[in-house]
């Protein structure tokens, strides 16, 4: 199968009428992603590529039944409140979007999400897509464009980074393998589902027989991954690529995730954790598509 | 994060009820000594820089009497501690200490809660302490939606053995840190050391508060003038490129120098990357082909065109530099001609100099190269611009080709801006200008089949905006710059788009002198 999303998950889209929201609700649309309404306060009775405009989330449940996924398109301040809303709204899994959300913001969150058993993407994410079924958020762009390039396969990919998520996807696709779901956790200090709890998901998915992550400086998540490996929570195989490598400490290059902090995160220790733990940690990302081949010849 | 000063930190805890000595900041020898005297007796001189291990680096001195203490802030202001020049001098009365302790808050990013740490061994190196010495530190996870109750600060207490008098003056001193740093929304707030003094009183000797830069927004009464994670204070471009940010909330433009005094000829690149994780493998291609970044950009999360002119703008304001490389993940999901259409408007007006690389990858990266490539009479360098199946490796690779190339005698075209207008619109961030006179005589209209957001139409012959002004000024108009482009390849040159930059004209004007 894939992980999270898929063809049969109803989606709504919070902030429809702003300039990513509208643009991405046709991108996923013309997918197949099965969108079936939007949000923005004020302008209820507005249409948005013909799907139906609430000013509230609990308006759109109420005319349109439940949604199984609410993607977030509005700018960072305001979140939280939209977040807060699709959660109460009884929605289980939001991803969101924009990036510059203020970090206790992202920890108040992530509290309500764990009393109400959601969980979510993000912040700071370019979304996820189940090649040939469905994708939430801004990832892949133009449907053919996505239909050319991203294809059904045996891999789960998970990244940090936004471009190297479909960078990855991409380069694998080349080689003729194609991935159940391709998802980006997000570049902020923190995230909702994390590169440890995607691998975890991944184990759990049938079709899934290798996952790829790319990891990168700052942050425990590539050290908590190593160590569900080490505890043999994680059986599959996983390769992994962590960029970051000629970083200064305490300098923050762009995701405001990638930063060391007080001698943790740093790029040695995550890939020494890592191969400690059994995974293959690839030197250049370059290298990435041949060993997975090799990686999944292997395990066949 | 926004890193505050050490009698910043202390202004805000001291606010939360936590006790700071009694101290002044001071700015001159004369004032040092003025407070000193106000304070009392023997004092200690504190630097106000960025950084830990101040002692050691001569940062802190003691003065017991009114004549040492001028003639040591003179050896301390104005000059470097650990790189970092010193504006500031805190000048605190010098405490006598009993115990010391180590109170901090940081966010912990595998159980997204913040983490309260205290510990009875302070002083530096807390963490080896911790690792060595297990049973000195006490961990709480706090709920980001509350303040800390009563009871859970006693049982953090509780753990360390800390008992009767001592219990219950750090109690209130645990509880009112975190909502200090919940208030001011910090990324990272430490008392180290926190200090008992000989009257059971405890003191905070030292505070360091980190505020997130997301939330810096929302917390305009600290006076953060720029709120991003830098070393050393923020350089004039550094400033200006912050402004744009901070003014357009549309995709993310982030920026900072790496070397500043540099000549023509030492192999300095701008740089221009788009995306977090691209940008560093980026930047270790051009690094590793041996030369030198002036800076690191990144323009990425879908940004207008506009944004990434300003950006191309302010990489080039970095005199000196001998070449220009733009390069991101390689399969982005946005549309590339995005960014090709601000970096062409950028090169054309300033007339690029220097042969840049541009590796502009992922959706309608053909329609991006090929704008690149039809506007290239519009400046004298070389460029050459790729996708997303040439590697970062291969494109540096090219960049070290075309600079060796000989300077190409060429005929320069140049945007033949309009210098009276009638007809103008406002926009998020700037202005669209017409010159109808010009618009009359031109046969195809080019601006309108450019526009995707369908807001200009042909009225009375003439382009004009066809929604409210104020729905154009409010974003409808995406800052596309497709219409000015269109206009000025292939029409009759009767559009400008002003995308000012604060302060950029001021800043390479003066480098001129």
């Amino acid at each position: 199968m894939s992980i999270l999303i898929d063809e049969t998950k109803r989606v709504l889209v919070q902030g429809i009428t702003g300039r990513e929201g509208m643009v991405r609700t046709k991108l996923m649309l013309d997918y197949g992603t099965r969108v079936v309404a939007g949000t923005s306060p004020g302008k209820a009775g507005e249409t948005v590529h013909g799907l139906p405009v609430y000013d509230t989330v609990a308006e759109a449940v109420e005319r349109e039944g439940s949604f199984d996924v609410s993607v977030v398109f509005v700018p960072g301040p305001f979140v939280k409140g939209a977040a807060l809303e699709a959660i109460y709204g009884g929605i289980r899994l939001c991803v969101l979007v924009p990036d510059r959300v203020p970090i206790h913001d992202v920890c108040f969150v992530s509290e309500v999400a764990k009393e109400h058993g959601a969980s979510f993407v993000g912040p700071n994410t370019l979304g996820l897509m189940s090649p040939g079924r469905a994708l939430v958020g801004m990832i892949g762009g133009r449907s053919e464009f996505v239909r050319d390039n991203f294809k059904r396969g045996p891999v789960g990919v998970v990244s940090r980074s936004g471009g190297i998520t479909t960078s990855i996807a991409y380069y694998l696709n080349k080689i003729g393998i194609g991935q159940t779901t391709v998802m980006h956790v997000g570049g902020d200090p923190i995230v909702g589902i994390d590169l440890a709890q995607a691998v975890g998901l991944f184990e759990e998915d049938d079709e899934t027989r290798a996952v790829v992550m790319f990891g990168e400086i700052g942050s425990s998540q590539e050290e908590h991954v190593a160590s569900l490996v080490s505890l043999g929570s994680l059986t599959k195989p996983l390769i992994a690529f962590i960029g970051g490598a000629a970083a200064r400490h305490g300098m923050r290059f762009s995701h405001a995730g990638a930063i060391i902090e007080g001698g943790r995160g740093t790029h040695a220790g995550k890939v020494k954790a890592l191969r400690h733990a059994g995974c293959t940690v690839v030197e250049s990302f370059s290298d990435i598509p041949h060993i997975t081949r090799e990686v999944l010849e292997a395990n066949k | 994060m926004a890193r505050l000063f050490e009698y910043q930190g202390k202004a805000i805890i001291s606010e939360a009820g936590i006790a700071v000595p009694n101290g002044e900041v001071v700015e001159t020898p004369e004032q040092a000594v003025e407070a000193a005297r106000r304070v009392g007796l023997p004092v200690v001189l504190k630097a106000q820089v960025w950084a830990t291990g101040r002692a050691s680096a001569g940062g802190i001195d003691f003065a017991a009497a009114v004549d040492s203490v001028g003639e040591k802030a003179a050896r301390m202001l104005g000059h470097s501690v650990k790189g970092q020049k010193v504006a500031k001098l805190l000048v605190e009365q010098k405490l006598s200490i009993v115990k010391e302790f180590f109170l901090g808050i940081t966010i912990d990013d595998h159980e997204k809660r913040p983490v309260l740490i205290l510990s009875t061994g302070g002083g530096t190196g807390v963490e080896a302490t911790a690792a060595r010495r297990p049973e000195t530190v006490a961990r709480m996870h706090l709920d980001a939606r509350r303040d800390i109750y009563e009871f859970e600060a006693r049982d953090l207490v509780c753990g360390l053995g800390i008992r009767g008098k001592e219990q219950k003056r750090l109690i209130p001193v645990v509880m009112a840190l975190w909502a200090a740093a919940r208030r001011c929304e910090a990324r990272s707030a430490e008392i180290n050391p926190l200090v008992m003094t000989d009257d059971g009183d405890f003191v905070a000797a030292d505070c360091r508060i980190a505020i997130d830069d997301y939330a810096v927004f929302r917390h305009k009464e600290l006076g953060i003038e720029i709120a991003r994670e830098f070393e050393r204070p923020a350089t004039e471009l550094e400033r200006i490129a912050y402004g744009v940010e901070a003014g357009d909330y549309r995709g993310t433009f982030y920026f900072f120098q790496m070397i500043r005094d540099f000549e023509k000829g030492e192999g300095v690149i701008g740089f221009h990357g788009a995306g977090g994780g691209g940008s560093m493998m980026s930047m270790d291609a051009v690094l590793k082909k041996g030369y030198k970044l002036a800076n690191f950009c990144d323009t990425s999360g879908n940004p207008p065109a506009s944004k990434v002119y300003r950006a191309a703008r302010i990489i080039l304001a970095q005199k000196n530099i001998d070449g220009y490389f733009a390069s991101g993940s390689g399969v982005a999901s946005q549309e590339q001609f995005q960014s090709a259409r601000g970096l062409v408007k950028a090169f054309a007006e300033e007339g690029l100099s220097v042969p840049a690389v541009i590796r502009l990858g992922g959706n309608s990266e053909e329609v991006a190269i090929e704008l690149l490539g039809r506007f290239s009479d519009y400046w004298p360098a070389p460029l050459e611009a790729y996708g997303r199946d040439d590697t970062p490796e291969f494109c540096a690779d090219r960049l070290s080709v075309i600079m060796l190339l000989p300077a190409r005698q060429k005929e320069v075209k140049r945007f033949d801006f309009p210098s009276e207008f009638t007809y103008s619109f406002k926009t998020l961030t700037g202005w669209v200008r017409f010159d109808h006179a010009r618009c009359l005589d031109c046969g195809d209209k080019p601006c309108i089949d450019a526009c995707v957001r369908d807001i200009l139409k042909v009225s009375d012959g003439v382009p004009k905006l066809c929604i409210a002004e104020e729905a154009a000024a409010k974003g409808r108009c995406v800052e596309c710059l497709a219409c000015e482009l269109e206009c000025h390849a292939r029409g009759g040159a009767g559009i400008k788009i002003e995308l000012p930059i604060e302060g950029l004209e001021e800043c390479t004007g003066r480098d001129d002198e």
